[in-house]
């Protein structure tokens, strides 16, 4: 991808994402993950120059709600603006973020991603997703979209729920080495298998949770990335592509995700996804989405996404480690989810991910999800070439 | 990759109270499909990126870019939505073209208004333990502002009244406006009173409509259009969230924004530099309150520039020669229409409300209530 200049990811942030959180309100969720980026970044406030927010307006009901968060974003006084899309919010505040940087008009950039979801009815917000005339009376949330996927590709290429369980069972591993995640579960391919069904083939265990929680993000042009981290992550590449708003309009034939994998791989010289890049953090909601998705990133062949989850080749000490940090299945405040799977995928290269940390990381891919099938990429480096 | 950006087309639907006949998506097609004829352009073969305005509240519908994605071009493509007043997205897509990344982007803005209830989703803005229940809504804030405002300086009801008296005039000669007249100080203070001490005639009324821009690096744009509008400076600021944190009478995150876009655009003295502006004053007593901010006249002076009919068509300084947000726009699509009513008056295209010889000009958005977020664009013909 052209760009004007190089843009590092200096600063990294998150709250301990949670089920409840009754003793902040969002303006201080938020300002818990501004402080840990700054903090991360040894940078004050004052030396910040823009703040990009977003997140699900219609989950919590707040109504222009960057306005409300000045004082805990930080934002008074300073350039700002808010920016959505759907699951993929987090992702597109992190690429505008990166495209003010880039810009040259900008040095030092906060952007912050976060959900409280517990104030709000995520389901309820789902569901007006969809055309009141049109979809509304039939699609429910998100569950039922992902059942209509895991049954799709069970009929088509005979995967099991065994395979997906497996998926739940691999992010719950790795959850539990993430001082940061939400579900923390010991589980087995079983336990999966028997929770409590919610639309076939989906189980409670292979959807994502409901989580409060915020991450924050602070980019810095080259020049002052060099200044204020030894350890700058570079972002290589964005890709952000989207899809029709009928989902039934959605016609066979390339998603958005296969569409801008191939775009970003082309740009950026990769040929063997699975051997030049050394993780992925995929933004999965459900356990079926994961393993499609490897497919759609060429990890794998179409229809081996099972085979490939079974081989332990996305383990945290596979070839191709998929959410070392236990991923959407474990955590999900949705408008910082996107930008939870940047922040982790930094924290890899970085060699500061703790427990979850895979062993010589230097080139990782975060993806979003989010909207009416869309998708958000993003390419990390260690080094720049 | 381009050092400077260019508004190469720009399109508006007409500005109507209700527009049952379309839903917002057409709303949208029609402008997307317009400013495509107007430029030559297609999605597929020139477009790069679609950046996007709308509110899922107004909408009703979580994610209020996605029924809009197959005629702003969303398939297989990028869209991104900004989610506030549409000056921020021509903004935002000046910056994705100046980052290298894109060259030439599509801005759409929508909403219509007629299909909700604009007090009830602007309660929803203030914060949802202290204030809401309180009942605010913009109007209400609004009113607090103007009464600081006049108690403040001196401001007083008739020299509101007169911003009204100006663009609803100004706003007879716009094909696009929605509510034009030719009214009196006296009539304006003689219409309903909504909110001590704002009049319904100093009020932006309920507006249905959309707006299209098409932004470009200044290669492309010299191959696109002869007549190329610079975008030459830009700036934005956020002021403090609660009423009680900010003093009304002044508008600090305008005067910020203001500085920012100005000292980009090398402008020292807006009153002799600029040409026009087109300025979003969703009440009537914002209009002068903005020309503080925006440097036209000292603090407190706003009153006295426009008794001194300095902002009138034909005066040093014309603001607001469309009609301005008075006139009838929607809300998140405003700010927008500002920036496509300063670019018609730049290329010369604004029919019999042009401003003779403007080659500099200001368009100017704002979000949140008593406009708590600015966003400042400066435009130039050279």
């Amino acid at each position: 991808m052209a760009r004007r200049r190089n843009v590092a990811i200096v600063g990294i942030g998150q709250t301990h994402h949670r089920q409840r959180r009754p003793d902040v309100n969002q303006v201080e969720l938020v300002n818990e993950a501004v402080r840990a980026a700054l903090e991360d970044a040894g940078l004050r406030m004052g030396q910040i120059e823009a703040v990009l927010i977003g997140n699900m307006e219609l989950f919590e009901g707040n109504y222009l709600v960057d306005m409300w968060q000045v004082d805990g974003s930080g934002a008074y006084l300073k350039s700002g603006m808010k920016i959505t899309s759907g699951g993929t919010t987090g992702a597109t505040v992190a690429v505008a973020a990166d495209h003010y940087v880039a810009s040259g008009l900008f040095d030092t950039v906060l952007a912050i991603g976060y959900e409280k979801q517990e104030e709000g009815d995520t389901n309820a917000g789902l569901n007006a997703v969809a055309d009141p005339l049109w979809g509304r009376t039939m699609a429910s949330g998100a569950i039922g979209y992902f059942a209509f996927m895991g049954a799709n590709y069970m009929q088509q290429y005979g995967a099991t729920e065994e395979q997906a369980a497996k998926v739940r069972v691999k992010a719950a591993r790795n959850a539990l080495k993430n001082p940061y995640a939400h579900l923390k579960l010991s589980l087995t391919v079983q336990d999966v298998l028997n929770s409590r069904l919610l639309a076939y083939p989906i189980k409670l265990l292979d959807m994502c949770p409901t989580s409060n929680g915020a991450c924050a993000l602070i980019l810095a042009s080259e020049e002052r990335a060099k200044r204020i981290t030894d350890k700058p992550v570079w972002i290589m590449d964005t890709v952000t592509c989207h899809n029709e708003g009928y989902f039934g309009a959605v016609r066979e034939g390339p998603s958005s995700l296969e569409t801008a994998a191939r775009k970003l791989y082309q740009r950026n010289g990769i040929a063997h996804p699975r051997k030049e890049l050394d993780l992925i953090e995929l933004y999965e909601p459900s356990t079926w989405a994961e393993l499609i998705w490897y497919e759609y990133l060429f990890l794998c062949e179409r229809g081996e996404g099972g085979k490939l989850i079974e081989q332990g080749a996305t383990d945290l000490e596979g070839d191709i480690p998929v959410n070392p940090s236990g991923g959407v299945l474990s955590t999900n405040p949705i408008g910082a989810t996107a930008m939870i799977r940047i922040a982790e995928a930094a924290l890899q290269l970085r060699g500061d991910a703790g427990e979850r940390q895979v062993a010589k990381a230097e080139r990782a891919l975060a993806t979003a999800f989010g909207g009416s099938f869309w998708t958000v990429l993003t390419l990390l480096q260690k080094k720049l070439p | 990759m381009s050092d400077r950006v260019a508004i190469v087309g720009l399109a508006q639907t007409k500005f109507e109270e209700q527009k049952p006949a379309q839903g917002f998506s057409e709303l949208a097609y029609e402008v997307v499909e317009k400013v495509l004829a107007q430029t030559g352009l297609t999605i597929e073969e020139d477009i790069d990126s679609t950046v996007t305005a709308s509110q899922d509240f107004w909408d009703g519908r979580t994610i209020s870019d996605i029924p809009i994605g197959d005629v702003a071009g969303g398939h297989l493509r990028p869209e991104e939505k900004v989610a506030m007043d549409s000056a921020q997205a021509v903004y935002y897509a000046t910056i994705q073209i100046l980052s290298g990344h894109y060259d030439v982007v599509l801005v759409v803005s929508h909403c219509k208004e007629s299909q909700a209830c604009r007090s009830v989703i602007e309660n929803a803005a203030f914060d949802p333990l202290y204030q809401r229940i309180i009942g605010f809504d913009f109007l209400a804030a609004a009113a607090l502002q103007a009464r600081r405002y006049m108690y403040k300086y001196g401001i007083t009801e008739a020299q509101c009244a007169k911003a009204a008296v100006k663009n609803l005039k100004n706003a007879q000669k716009n094909p696009y406006a929605q509510r034009s007249m030719v009214v009196t100080v006296e009539q304006v203070l003689n219409s309903p009173l909504l909110a001590s001490p704002i009049h319904q005639l100093e009020t932006k009324p309920q507006s249905d409509g959309a707006c299209a821009v098409i932004l470009a690096g200044e290669e492309k744009a010299r191959q696109i259009t002869d007549k190329p509008v610079w975008v030459r400076g830009l700036g934005n600021c956020y002021d403090g969230y609660y009423l009680g944190d900010r003093d009304l009478a002044d508008c600090q995150s305008l005067i910020i924004a203001a500085q920012r876009a100005y000292k980009m655009a090398g402008i020292k003295n807006p009153l002799r530099q600029v040409d026009v502006a087109e300025v979003s004053e969703e009440y009537a007593h914002q209009e002068l309150l903005w020309y503080e901010g925006l440097g036209f006249c000292d603090r407190g002076d706003g009153g006295k520039l426009i008794s001194r009919g300095v902002t009138e068509i034909g005066g040093k300084l014309p603001v607001n020669p469309s009609g301005g947000v008075l006139a009838g726009n929607p809300t998140t699509v405003a700010g927008m229409v500002r920036v496509a009513e300063a670019a018609l008056q730049l290329r010369g295209e604004a029919g019999e409300r042009q401003v003779p010889h403007a080659r500099t000009a200001i368009a100017h958005g704002q979000s949140g209530y008593c406009g708590q977020h600015h966003c400042v664009l400066i435009l130039g013909s050279d």
